[in-house]
């Protein structure tokens, strides 16, 4: 039914991208197979665990949720995108020195449910931390290495810009 | 992932115009979809059965919250994010902001679209109980016209309400009238995020000079649809609350409510645990008028 494909464009971590495919399907099987973005995991496929979170139009989304239609035209961020300029993103760092990934199948939806809510709460304390990643479910950590991880991001962040208010004296 | 995206055509016309004339054309044909947090569950899982969906994401007739000094007006298309994020709502409606907090994580609220929450329909629907204490109005369009309808009339039976196939939900419009009200909302579910209510019970209401003169409740889970509790606030209003009232209030809702066995709960423990909620918020309004 080659006849029901649309040609959806949008940008993918910077990157203007079209795709022809029918526009029910789930914008996580054009990034995975479409794409060849596997780094977004599929887990449950009904929007319950998280693993298939992407940022798009800076916000927060399952991706298994997503008809690619409805992708038309937006910003994705996925996690092929936190260390885009080469270096770690801070969290990413942060997941590898605190023990924040075990298995690593919701890591990736873990770090874009962390980088959306580091880029709306900088300094998030654990309630907002808890909430932030309440729909990211992780069968090995115990979430406690996630959560310090977060803190540890957060923190770097922090000297960060205290350096750079520093330097700019 | 069972469903077929091959199955199912999609068009995103765009403007509400464009969506109203589709339906009118062919009334009953199209299955609107917003966010898609409930018809995309029912696609991975096989059971989409709609072969044409119309998208209204992204419509930015839809997606808008107004306020003025009397009402706030919440576009069909408001995702609970922005209903979330709403001083208006957070000041004057404050259990609305308490219900999105509860749908489902921050990536569905991001999605959720507060029309998509009422048309859906669902027994459980977190955010129904609120609207239905606030005395929220629906404002139904089509390509006829609009119209305005109580909320408390807008679901007719299980997944059933009073739409006609060539409209769409518009707006909920929300009387800013509570200032005064004691106001209550609670959830009993599985854990905090992610799990769909095993029961919930909403409740505004004013006492005046020892007596109720005010009282609005509403349940999710306790009906084939979220409804209001009419005969357990008979049994409230014009009374004063001591323990004679509370026994007689918790007996009204006994026979009033009328929930079933499913996955998540049992009929009685739904009836018991909705009944301690009711009398939760009674003690709460007893002791507060002393």
């Amino acid at each position: 039914m080659s006849d029901c494909h649309s040609t959806i464009r949008f940008c993918v971590n910077g990157e203007d991208r079209a795709v022809q495919v029918p526009p029910m399907r789930r914008l996580l099987d054009v990034l995975r197979e479409d794409l060849h973005l596997t780094g977004t995991k599929e887990g449950c496929g009904e929007g319950e665990c998280g693993s298939c979170s992407v940022r798009m139009n800076g916000e927060l989304v399952n991706s298994c949720l997503v008809p690619v239609l409805q992708a038309e035209g937006a910003e994705i961020q996925t996690v092929e995108g936190l260390a885009a300029s080469g270096a770690l993103h801070p969290l990413q760092q942060a997941f590898l020195e605190c023990g924040g990934a075990q298995c690593g199948i919701c890591t990736p939806g873990m770090l874009m449910a962390a980088t959306q809510l580091l880029t709306i709460n900088p300094h998030p304390n654990m309630a907002e931390i808890r909430e932030g990643l309440a729909g990211n479910l992780c069968r090995c950590t115990g979430f406690k290495r996630i959560f310090d991880s977060v803190i540890a991001a957060a923190a770097v962040s922090q000297d960060h810009s205290t350096e750079q208010a520093a330097h700019a004296r | 992932m069972r469903g077929n995206p091959d199955a199912h055509a999609m068009v995103a016309p765009g403007t509400l115009r464009a969506v109203l004339e589709l339906l009118a054309d062919a009334p009953g044909e199209w299955t609107p979809i917003a966010g898609g947090t409930e018809l995309m569950v029912a696609h991975a899982a096989g059971r989409l059965a709609s072969a044409k969906l119309v998208s209204l994401w992204g419509i930015p007739e839809l997606r808008f919250i107004h306020s003025d000094a009397d009402k706030i007006s919440i576009g069909a298309g408001a995702t609970f994010r922005d209903l979330r994020a709403h001083a208006g709502i957070a000041e004057h409606l404050p259990l609305m902001g308490k219900a999105g907090s509860w749908i489902g994580s921050i990536a569905n609220q991001s999605r959720a679209t507060v029309g998509g929450n009422l048309v859906n329909g669902s027994p459980a629907a977190d955010s129904s109980p609120a609207f239905l204490v606030y005395d929220a109005e629906i404002e139904l369009v089509s390509v006829r016209g609009s119209r305005r309808i109580p909320y408390s009339d807008f679901h007719t039976g299980y997944k059933r309400n009073a739409m006609a196939p060539d409209e769409l939900l518009f707006a909920v419009h929300m009387p800013l009238r509570f200032a005064r009200h004691r106001q209550y909302l609670r959830k009993v579910g599985t854990r905090r995020a992610m799990a769909i209510s095993k029961v919930a019970l909403a409740a505004t209401a004013i006492v005046d000079v020892g007596n109720v003169s005010e009282i609005r409740l509403a349940a999710a889970s306790l009906a084939a649809f979220p409804a209001r509790l009419y005969k357990t606030e008979a049994a409230l209003l014009g009374r004063p609350i001591d323990a004679r009232t509370i026994e007689a209030a918790r007996e009204a809702m006994l026979a009033e409510a009328k929930p079933i066995d499913d996955i998540r709960s049992t009929a009685e423990y739904r009836r018991r645990v909705g009944v301690n909620l009711l009398e939760e918020f009674l003690l709460e309004l007893r002791s507060e008028v002393g």
